[in-house]
């Protein structure tokens, strides 16, 4: 595959779901989703405890100091969405590399 | 259906934990016997839309919401084991950077959104491709394959509640498989709608050898 065309689609795909990101996560439904859902209906909510040992950067997709949800929210999916590409290609890269190395013994 | 800390027990998740870990192992391996050039920008660019798509939450009945999950998209597109490396990925972001799912219920979420669906879901795609005796992607095989992978994934959550004794599994089952079932509808739509786009612009990206 040529190089240009691996790079059209890592580039344009990771254009189109920073996109989505940014552009969609603010009119996502704050409903509680199916799961919160039974464990209201079935009364067993309170059984969810914090984890004290654990305390992720960025909590509930919101970034810390950034007051309005209209931005702080893109900006926690566009974070996420480069990151998971940056970590999916990544470990794609090493396997490929590997395997190469492998074959060429 | 990300499993919060708390709503399973330490056998339960712990079991999850190895489960899961087994089976990624496994996927690593058989990724790395067929990865070439044009699966590693595809696999990026599906893990980020996965991520980015599961931001957004879709209203469904009574003030309940879902979203897409992306676990039969990735697998109809690069296999099933690779979907579950891409999965447990996007998961594990969620959880460690965004909370999104415990840390101890890491394991039992990758097992049901990133390998349950995933293969359940695969495999029926596969059957009814044979069945269908069609080497094109057939949009009635996509949406119910898509749809399964998420009750499957829904049923596999309430037997670990069950197995938890967080709520009897008489109760949680048709609680979570029902609501669920029309949550995939929804991912069912969006798989369709997603695969046709990519038939239009990129048909290459169909015919990669998937693991």
């Amino acid at each position: 595959m040529r190089k240009s065309s691996k790079r059209g689609l890592a580039g344009g795909g990771l254009l189109l779901a920073v996109g989505i990101a940014i552009l969609l996560s603010p009119f996502a439904s704050n409903s509680p989703d199916g799961l919160e859902r039974v464990a209201q209906d079935k009364g067993f909510t309170e059984k969810e405890t914090s984890h004290l040992a654990f305390q992720a950067p960025i909590q509930n997709y919101a970034i810390p100091g950034v007051k309005s949800g209209w931005l702080s929210t893109p900006m926690a999916g566009g974070i996420g969405t480069v990151l998971t590409f940056g970590l999916v290609y990544g470990i794609a890269q090493t396997l490929a590399w590997r395997r190469k190395r492998n074959s060429d013994r | 259906m990300h499993i919060p800390d708390g709503f399973l027990d330490t056998k339960t998740w712990l079991a999850l934990d190895l489960a899961s870990a087994t089976t990624l192992g496994v996927a690593v391996r058989k990724t790395r016997n067929i990865i070439g050039e044009k699966q590693i920008p595809l696999m990026g660019v599906m893990a980020a839309f996965i991520f980015a798509a599961q931001m957004i939450n879709f209203p469904v009945a009574a003030g309940t919401s879902g979203h897409f999950m992306g676990g039969v998209l990735a697998a109809i597109l690069l296999g099933p084991f690779s979907a579950g490396l891409i999965l447990a990925v996007v998961l594990i972001v969620q959880c460690v950077v965004f909370q999104d799912g415990g840390i101890t219920a890491l394991g039992a979420n990758i097992f049901n959104m990133g390998i349950i669906g995933n293969i359940g879901g695969y495999m029926l795609y596969l059957a009814a491709r044979r069945l269908g005796g069609k080497s094109r992607v057939s949009t009635g095989a996509v949406f119910v394959a898509a749809w399964l992978s998420i009750v499957l994934a829904a049923g596999a959550c309430a037997v670990e509640l069950a197995l938890s004794g967080t709520v009897p599994l008489k109760v949680a089952l048709p609680a979570m498989a029902g609501v669920h079932a029309i949550i995939g509808v929804g991912e069912g739509l969006i798989t369709v709608l997603v695969l046709k786009f990519i038939m239009r612009v990129r048909p290459d990206l169909l015919e990669l050898e998937k693991v």
